[in-house]
Formats: structure tokens, C-alpha cells, sequence
């Protein structure tokens, strides 16, 4: 066991996989002998060889088009993508083919890549530096999205990410890289894809989030008179409706907390799918604290709009006074 | 400070047997041995052939837009003739004859044109990537196609195939630049076919040649008569040589003419003058391909009637299997969009005929009733 930050999490769940696995390429802008902008990949350049963490050409698509290549030729690439701002130019190569070829091809070609992305706000960082795109990722066949919260569960859901056969985007919460650290095993361990975390369990409202904003919730929960059940995603895609299902049929009451912007975020799924599974069982309607249908703001005003302690306790209060 | 000159460039363009039938000798000598040009000959019949049969199929409503390859073959077929069987082809829409060739049987590409994914279900072996619909975006995964054989150490190349309109497309140039940057062994194969649709080549680019494109990005690039099988097979053999052994790519610029439409849903007269293609009609490789075997006493017109029936014969047999294959399962749309499908894809798969949409309760299948339950409790 070590007292690991998210980033120590994840550097230590590349290494050893790519010491397992010599099919593993990564491959990005300032990956290599820089070790990411995050230092994310910090080292490995220098362990495993200019070969195998690759310093690419400032092309998003190149990046995940050439990985794609890779992927079909039996490899496993593991692309960066510096900011989920950057992602743009990366879209096509990812919706059009990574997310289609199995299935276009009836099963002759995969795309087994996992494509890693810093994500969200709360660092201060400049414009696209610190958006939620993760709606666009869960909208298209084909993909998995996954967001860890803690460095426990980067490790393990990295893993997973990078032996999964299909093409996953691995989202990191960039607000949280270095906010606290985590006893986290040795050992290589896995945290399977679709499987959700009840942070805490409570028996009034059930509160769902994922990435950085589950900490505001937790946030909120511990200053509150309420008994909270937090559940964290962790995969956005496929979500574990179970787990959600089984909680609000407890509660009765939902809370949805979100970076990305409200309309069509995640929470408007995941309010429809509590309509389908748990009508009868509902108190209140679902609640959604999310992001604005406004840009990111630039940083001055980032604080104002993600989803924080106070808006979230607000919430719980409109939730369970209903 | 005095001025230099930083550059000096020029551009080879290669043409052995040109559009009169008039063979170089010396370039051509031993290039392809005279049983191949015989066999290539009859091959450009049968997909010659296949075009005719495809577009009838299309506008008596047995298949869906087609793109007809008419004129172009000897561009695939050449390179394809060149690159040994396991280099990567990675095509757009317009290769269907280099396809076969490698082995590709026919009613795959049929089947594709047909609506059918099944179409796509290429054979292992054969190292050919799907049809890329989107223009441009498959050079890409020729680049990283042709990385993890140079990381492998495989031996094997990539040629990518796209037209003169893909060059403008931003993934031309991120997939020239990351090929000749990480030295990995990939052809750009261009086909300048003079129009993307209805846009003629002199939009895309404004240069004297396509092939100045590839200098621009450090790489060995020439333009050759893409109609003249012996010109193909010629660059395509030297670019495969510097790929392989010195893991540099090419960009090839091969001069060809689409003598018919975009596809089936396009009608050409609309944009283009009868003259010009009456023009190309006549450098077809076809026409100079026979004149090359006449001369040489290697054809004749019994030996064309006999080509044509064999390739009627494999053509129809081809259009057969496409046509009799049985149709898709529905739950096919499901089955492969995961290794492993996540319960909502399974949800949707087992209800899709008994909930919501178009039910009909006395359907429902007692296996997914549960789901039905909990909606309700």
C-alpha cells in the first residue's frame, strides 16, 4: 500500500500494465520525455523507450487516428489527449470510426484503445481547459466513458480500461490530480467498467455524481441533516442503473450533481431512466444541480458555475422538503 | 546576406505504356511478366464487367447507391499487383478491382452497396480495412496500420487509397506529417480522378501537382500515368522498397479519370463537359492494355469473348450470393456493438418489438418480463 494522489494513481497503473503488456503504446502531445502536462505519464518515457511513449505530432485526430491503426493491427494504444477542450479535432476519428468499427464490421475489426483525457474545471485553467464533455462521448454507440474519483478507482478502472476490448475514454478529473491522496494496493487489481460506488450509504436521498463533483457532494453531505446515499458512477457509460435503481426505490428522492451543462447532461438520462424504473416509488421529483447551459466561464467565474457545497445543499433541502 | 535558395524541387512523372498503346521498353522491361499482364487484363474485365452489372442492379432497385470504378481500375490493380499479402490496403470507395485482386470475394463490396454490414466482415487474412466512407480519415489508420508493423517488426507496409478531393482534408495532412515524422512504411496512394463529385481537382489544389503535396512533408513523392498498369506497378514497387526498408513513406499522385458518376445517386453531365470525358474514354486502360497484348500475340478476340463469359459467370455467381445470403437478423444491430453488451443494449434488444414502440403485449418474451414488471411497480 501507498499514500497515492489520483496522478501517482494512474502513472502506477500505466507502468504496470505496459510491464505486462508490451502491446501498449502511449502516445501524445508532450507524453514523452516531459511526462504530460500533468506529469501524468511522468518516467515512462524514460522506463520504456521513445518506442513505446511516443512524443506525436500536435494533431488530435492524428492521434487517435493512428491509434486506431495500432488497435486494428492487434495493439493496445493508450492515446492522450492534453485537455478535453482539444477533443474537437479528435471527435471524427472517434465517432465516426472507433466507436463503429466493431459493429460495422460485424465483429472482424475492434478498436481496443483507451483514450485518456484530463477533464473539467476548478484549476483556473484558461478557456477549454475546463469543460464536461462527457454527454457527447455517452451519446454515441460504440464507446465506454468512464471517470474515476479517487486514486483507488483510477487504478483499477484504468486497468480495466486498458484490457477492455472496445474503445474506452478515460476521463480524469483534472480538479482532483493532486487534492488528496489514497491508500491504493501494490498489486494490480481491477474495478470493472459499469459498476458504480456507494460512497457513503444514507436512507433519504440518494445523491449520484461522478468525477470531481462527487467530492463537493461529499462536501455538502457532511454538513447536512439529511441521511445521504452518494453514489458515485464511475462509468458514465454503461451506467449502472442498478445501482441507482435500488437506492431510489430506498429514498425515494434524487439528487443528480454534474459539471457539464444541464440540458442533455447526464442527469437528464439518468432523471428519465428513475421515471421508467422507479415511478411509483418516487416522493419528489429528481433534482438536477448541474453546470449552466452557458459556456465554461473563464476562471473567474468557474467557481460560480460548477456545482459546489452550497448549491447542492440547496437542493437536498427543494428535494426533501417537496 | 546574400539570398539562397532553400529548396530546389521537381517532380518525376512515370508513364511506360501510355494511352496509344506505345510501350518504353526499357522502363517496362521484366516489369510484369507477359502471363500477368494476361490475367491483370482479364481482371480489369470482370470488374469492368461488375460496374455495368452493379449499377444495373442499383437502378432496377436491387441494391443502393454505388460507386461505379469504371476507367480507374488499373490504379488499384497496379499497386495492388506491386505489394505483397500482408501489406495493409486501406481503401476509400473506389478500389473495388485492387480488392479482388488481393482476394476480396466479390460480394462483399456488393453486399456493402446492398445495406449489409456483413459486407465489411472482411476475412483476416486478407489485410484489407473496410470501405471508409467519411473522405480522408482512413490515411490515418493506414499510418497507424503501418506503425504496429514497424513496432512489430513484421515486414509488413500500408498503402492508402483517396482521391484528389481527400488531400484537402485536414487528416491528409496529419497522416502524411505523423508517417514521415515517426518514419513508418505507408504508400499515399492519390487518385487524382479530376472531380470530387461535382468539384473539379482545380479546387482542391491550385499547384501544378498533387504530388508536390507529399514534398512538402519530407517524403519521396512522383506522379505517374494512372491508367498505364506498368507505371503503377512501377512506383508502387519502389515506394514498397523504400517502406520496407527504410520505413520511409511516398506519396504517389496517380492521373486517372472517373468516367462515370460519383456513384449512382450523381449524374455527371449536370457539372462536366461530353468532350473531355469522350477524351479520357480513349486513354482508358482497357484499350491500351489490349493493344499492348495484341502486339505481342498474347490476345485475341476469342480469347476477349472467353474473359467476358468467365467474367459474366463469376459476376453473376457473385450477385447470387450477395442476393441470396439470408437477411440480417434484427438483433444483428445489437450483437456487435460490444464484446460484451451492457444490460440497457440487451434491455433494448429484448423488448424492442414489446414495448413502446409499435408493442404489442402478448408478445412480450416471458425472459425480459421482469423488465416490464419493474416499469410498472
Amino acid at each position: 500500500m501507498a499514500n497515492l494522489t489520483l496522478v501517482q494513481a494512474i502513472n502506477l497503473a500505466l507502468i504496470q500494465e505496459m510491464e505486462e503488456d508490451d502491446r501498449i503504446i502511449l502516445l501524445g502531445e508532450d507524453v514523452g520525455k516531459n511526462g504530460g502536462v500533468f506529469r501524468v505519464t511522468e518516467g515512462l518515457w524514460q522506463r520504456f523507450g521513445g518506442d513505446r511513449v511516443v512524443d506525436s505530432p500536435l494533431a488530435e485526430s492524428g492521434i487517435l487516428g493512428t491509434s486506431i491503426g495500432l488497435a486494428m493491427a492487434g495493439l493496445r494504444p493508450i492515446p492522450e489527449i492534453q485537455f478535453e477542450g482539444f477533443l474537437g479535432p479528435a471527435y471524427d476519428q472517434i465517432c465516426t470510426h472507433a466507436a463503429r468499427m466493431r459493429t460495422r464490421t460485424r465483429g472482424a475489426y475492434t478498436v481496443p484503445l483507451t483514450i485518456r483525457v484530463p477533464v473539467g474545471g476548478g484549476i483556473h485553467a484558461p478557456e477549454l481547459h475546463s469543460d464536461s464533455p462527457e454527454t457527447i462521448y455517452t451519446h454515441t454507440p460504440g464507446l465506454k466513458v468512464v471517470m474515476p474519483a479517487s486514486p483507488y478507482d483510477a487504478k483499477g478502472l484504468l486497468i480495466s480500461a486498458i484490457r477492455d476490448p472496445d474503445p474506452v475514454i478515460f476521463f480524469e478529473p483534472k480538479r482532483i490530480y493532486r487534492a488528496f491522496r489514497e491508500e491504493v494496493p501494490e498489486d494490480e487489481y481491477t474495478i470493472p467498467i459499469g459498476e458504480a460506488r456507494v460512497v457513503q450509504e444514507g436512507e433519504q436521498i440518494t445523491m449520484v455524481s461522478w468525477g470531481a463533483s462527487v467530492i463537493q457532494c461529499m462536501n455538502a453531505i457532511e454538513n447536512c441533516n439529511h441521511s445521504v446515499e452518494l453514489i458515485d458512477l464511475r462509468t458514465i457509460a454503461p451506467m449502472d442503473m442498478q445501482a441507482i435503481e435500488q437506492s431510489v426505490k430506498k429514498t425515494g428522492r434524487c439528487v443528480v450533481v454534474h459539471e457539464a451543462p444541464k440540458t442533455l447532461g447526464l442527469g437528464a438520462e439518468i432523471a428519465s431512466r428513475i421515471m421508467e424504473h422507479c415511478f411509483l416509488h418516487l416522493e419528489a421529483p429528481v433534482q438536477r444541480v448541474a453546470g449552466f447551459d452557458t459556456i465554461m466561464p473563464y476562471y473567474k467565474l468557474e467557481l460560480d458555475y460548477m456545482p459546489d457545497a452550497a448549491r447542492i445543499t440547496k437542493a437536498v433541502e427543494e428535494v426533501s422538503a417537496y | 546576406m546574400p539570398i539562397k535558395k532553400a529548396l530546389n524541387i521537381s517532380i518525376e512523372h512515370v508513364s511506360i505504356l501510355d494511352e496509344n498503346g506505345k510501350f518504353d521498353e526499357k522502363l517496362g522491361k521484366n516489369l510484369i511478366p507477359d502471363e500477368d499482364v494476361v490475367r491483370l487484363y482479364e481482371h480489369i474485365i470482370l470488374c469492368r464487367h461488375l460496374d455495368e452489372v452493379a449499377f444495373k442492379l442499383q437502378r432496377s432497385g436491387r441494391m443502393g447507391t454505388y460507386p461505379e470504378n469504371r476507367g480507374q481500375e488499373a490504379t488499384s490493380v497496379g499497386a495492388v499487383y506491386a505489394l505483397e499479402g500482408k501489406d495493409w490496403l486501406v481503401p476509400c470507395y473506389r478500389e473495388n478491382a485492387g480488392l479482388y485482386l488481393r482476394g476480396l470475394p466479390i460480394e462483399y463490396v456488393l453486399l456493402h452497396w446492398m445495406g449489409d454490414e456483413r459486407g465489411n466482415q472482411i476475412p483476416e487474412d486478407l489485410h484489407i480495412t473496410p470501405i471508409a466512407i467519411p473522405i480522408g480519415t482512413q490515411m490515418l489508420h493506414a499510418t497507424g496500420l503501418a506503425w504496429a508493423s514497424k513496432y512489430r517488426g513484421d515486414g509488413g507496409i500500408s498503402c492508402t487509397f483517396f482521391g484528389d478531393g481527400a488531400t484537402s482534408e485536414g487528416d491528409f495532412h496529419e497522416a502524411a506529417n505523423f508517417a514521415s515524422n515517426l518514419d513508418l512504411p505507408v504508400i499515399f496512394l492519390c487518385q487524382n480522378n479530376g472531380w470530387a463529385i461535382s468539384v473539379p481537382s482545380s479546387i482542391q489544389s491550385s499547384a501544378p501537382t498533387f504530388a508536390q503535396r507529399g514534398v512538402a512533408y519530407g517524403m519521396h513523392s512522383v506522379q505517374c500515368d494512372g491508367n498505364d498498369l506498368f507505371a503503377m506497378v512501377k512506383v508502387v514497387r519502389e515506394a514498397a522498397e523504400r517502406a520496407r526498408k527504410e520505413n520511409r513513406p511516398t506519396f504517389i499522385e496517380a492521373i486517372t479519370y472517373r468516367l462515370g458518376d460519383h456513384t449512382t445517386a450523381d449524374d455527371a453531365r449536370r457539372y462536366r463537359d461530353a468532350d473531355t470525358v469522350e477524351a479520357w474514354t480513349k486513354k482508358d486502360p482497357l484499350i491500351r492494355l489490349r493493344k499492348y497484348l495484341d502486339d505481342r500475340k498474347l490476345w485475341d478476340d476469342k480469347r476477349e469473348k472467353a474473359a467476358l463469359a468467365n467474367a459474366k459467370e463469376a459476376v453473376s455467381a457473385a450477385v447470387k450470393r450477395a442476393e441470396e445470403i439470408e437477411p440480417p437478423k434484427t438483433e444483428a444491430m445489437f450483437n456487435s456493438m460490444y464484446e460484451t453488451l451492457h444490460d440497457e443494449l440487451i434491455l433494448q434488444r429484448e423488448t424492442m418489438r414489446t414495448s413502446s414502440i409499435g408493442q404489442n403485449p402478448s408478445e412480450i418474451d416471458p425472459a425480459v418480463s421482469l423488465h416490464a414488471q419493474d416499469t410498472t411497480d
